[in-house]
């Protein structure tokens, strides 16, 4: 039977094309590419991995976003994924991430229900349009799964029954060995995400649409009003003044200057 | 009328424009001043299906088409011309001859691995005294027994130092003159067939430019493709697809300098503000864009045609001449709009207005693709 693989991703503005009103403190979204976000594409590339080396891997990616959000989906079949899986409803717009995880665990238990059980899901560990990182984990509570959040390392079991990974931390690492199914959130230094492919561009596309009522979502936890968080103002941070240059005749006087300045500042 | 491409052409160009960004871009100035082919690049190229783009699946191709070639070639060439034409002649010189005029049992046994990039292609016409005049070929082939025993030299072959197949031309039958020309699968291996000098050239230092070399060299008969006699109707027929090729190419060199000088302009000050705020120069530029968006139109319109199987010959060469011309004017226009810094090796401008010359050149000089244009405008 096949090894199934679920994997969540997000379409996001291209963060290094956007620029933010200073007015208002929202993005300015006009003209600006819409891109798979970096985190999702490692998680995807660690699920072609497994596929590369077993080819019997149904791999479906699962988004969450208005119409246009299909092009997310066509690039990752276009990469190696056999089938895409698009929410897109209004009744689900403006969903905070308590409300986006409720969603795309009716999507999963919708899949659940079409294809039988998965044996692991992959997400990104945030997008960088938001940067909470809260999606995966939560949905990973929700479908009663154990989780491991930040893997940089990845490898599977020859039986595919259980994976080790290392999880990264800001002073070290935990190496966990998880039984499948279970969830894992992806970070940049796992992988490098493959181009896609030409014969993965012009191939025929699985790419379903499912609306609220087709998931059978419960509508009172979806959507901005059921959602827990409000943004109630964003904001850029004031730019730091212009940086000093030191000035010397010779090298060991502009160090000695810089010497004075750090002692001067107590930063040494 | 449609201007919009399409998804899947849109597709491409992100694939190629970020492959081109992060694999080919950072080696193009060095290949250029090494002269060196990019080997590792063409693999990856293949890896990525980008050696079979206008070719059905069943023989390993991308199941793509012209407009999406085109674009691929296109992107390439923006930041390396020499990648471009690696691409362009392989595909429309190679690849698409087999694929048109190759029997089935030729088609099964070389497509495969020339559109998975397996194996890479080159295209033998032009001789020493046999350059715009094709029909001047010396190279000649003889039936002798069941092989053909082909003598001559070819030149000026792209590829040529690093193919595995080629398609060859040659006269069988001198008396008949274009209609004693066929044409031959001729693969690197083969007894007596040698590559000769490699060519130092002005531009597109990095692709491989050679002699073939043919002493009695032996040929299974089943090597002839198409019928005996076909070989000017190949050799013209594969050309003008290859002017598609080589009109991306243009077209790719003249968007990489435009974009490059948009950059420069932006950051550089004279006289108290930036280039891109003196009109002079923003006329200049007002025009080298409007020059630019009409080859892509022309270009994609003939590879349009070509999908639809329309005469597109004309259309073609009207693309080329344009694209090519286009191309030098850009580039050398750009150089200027850098000044002295355009002129130096430290700009990648220099080295577009070295590539784009030879658009101007080969697959039919600018003065043969006027011919076609006027051919057509006369013909009877």
């Amino acid at each position: 039977m096949a090894f199934k693989i679920i994997v969540c991703a997000k379409q996001v503005p291209d963060t290094n094309v956007i620029k933010i009103n200073p007015k208002t403190g929202t993005l300015i979204r006009d003209g600006v590419p819409s891109i798979l976000n970096h985190d999702d594409a490692n998680a995807l590339e660690e699920a072609l991995k497994i596929k590369d080396k077993n080819p019997d891997t149904q791999i479906t990616v699962i988004t969450m976003g208005p119409p246009q959000a299909s092009d997310l989906l066509f690039e990752c079949i276009a990469k190696g994924a056999d089938e895409g899986i698009l929410v897109s409803d209004r009744a689900v717009g403006g969903s905070d991430t308590w409300a986006t995880s409720n969603t795309l665990e009716a999507a999963v238990l919708k899949w659940v229900k079409d294809n039988g059980p998965y044996d692991m899901i992959f997400a990104g560990r945030q997008a960088i349009d938001g940067d909470t990182a809260q999606v995966g984990p939560q949905l990973a509570e929700k479908l009663g799964l154990p989780q491991v959040t930040y893997v940089e390392e990845f490898e599977i079991a020859n039986d595919l029954k259980s994976v080790t990974v290392k999880r990264q931390l800001e002073d070290g690492y935990e190496l966990i060995k998880v039984q499948n199914p279970c969830m894992l959130t992806t970070i940049k230094e796992l992988n490098d995400p493959r181009y896609m492919n030409m014969k993965g561009i012009f191939a025929s596309k699985d790419i379903k649409v499912w609306s609220a009522k087709d998931i059978e979502v419960d509508l009172t936890t979806v959507g901005l009003e059921a959602s827990p968080t409000n943004v109630f103002r964003s904001f850029t941070p004031a730019p730091k003044g212009k940086g000093v240059i030191l000035e010397g005749d010779t090298d060991t006087e502009v160090a000695k200057n810089l010497l004075i300045n750090l002692k001067g500042k107590h930063v040494i | 009328m449609n201007f919009q491409l399409t998804k899947e052409q849109e597709f491409v160009r992100k694939l190629v424009r970020e492959f081109a960004t992060n694999e080919v871009e950072p080696l193009a100035a060095d290949i250029d001043k090494e002269h060196r082919f990019p080997v590792e690049t063409v693999e990856k190229m293949a890896k990525y299906g980008m050696l079979g783009v206008p070719f059905p699946t069943e023989y390993g191709g991308a199941g793509g088409d012209h407009i999406s070639y085109a674009i691929t070639v296109e992107e390439l060439s923006r930041v390396c011309a020499s990648t471009g034409v690696i691409c362009s002649a392989h595909t429309s010189l190679c690849c698409w001859p087999i694929f048109n005029w190759g029997s089935e049992e030729q088609k099964k046994k070389y497509l495969p691995d020339l559109l998975s990039g397996k194996h890479l292609g080159a295209f033998g016409l032009t001789e020493p005294n046999a350059g715009t005049d094709a029909s001047g070929q010396q190279t000649r082939a003889e039936l002798v027994g069941d092989k053909w025993i082909l003598n001559g030299a070819k030149v000026f072959i792209t590829n040529g130092g690093y193919a595995d197949v080629f398609v060859v031309l040659a006269m069988t039958d001198k008396k008949k003159g274009n209609h004693g020309i066929s044409a031959f699968i001729v693969e690197k291996d083969d007894p007596g067939f040698s590559i000769g000098k490699t060519e130092d050239k002005l531009g597109i230092c990095a692709s491989s430019t050679t002699e073939l070399i043919f002493q009695n060299c032996e040929i299974p008969a089943d090597r002839l493709m198409g019928q005996i006699g076909e070989g000017f109707k190949v050799a013209m027929s594969t050309l003008d697809g290859g002017r598609i090729g080589i009109a991306s190419q243009a077209l790719g060199i003249a968007q990489g300098a435009f974009d490059v000088t948009i950059e420069y302009m932006n950051a550089r000050k004279q006289f108290g503000k930036k280039l891109s705020q003196m009109q002079a120069l923003q006329f200049m530029v007002a025009d080298l864009k409007v020059k630019i968006e009409a080859s892509r139109l022309l270009i994609y319109k003939a590879a349009d045609m070509k999908d639809k199987h329309m005469n597109y010959g004309e259309a073609a060469a009207m693309a080329k001449l344009f694209a090519a011309e286009t191309a030098m004017e850009v580039t050398t226009k750009c150089v200027q709009l850098h000044g002295g810094y355009g002129y130096t090796k430290d700009y990648p401008v220099e080295r577009m207005m070295r590539d784009a010359k030879i658009t101007e050149i080969y697959e039919g000089t600018s003065e043969v693709q006027k011919m076609v244009i006027a051919a057509n405008t006369f013909k009877k």
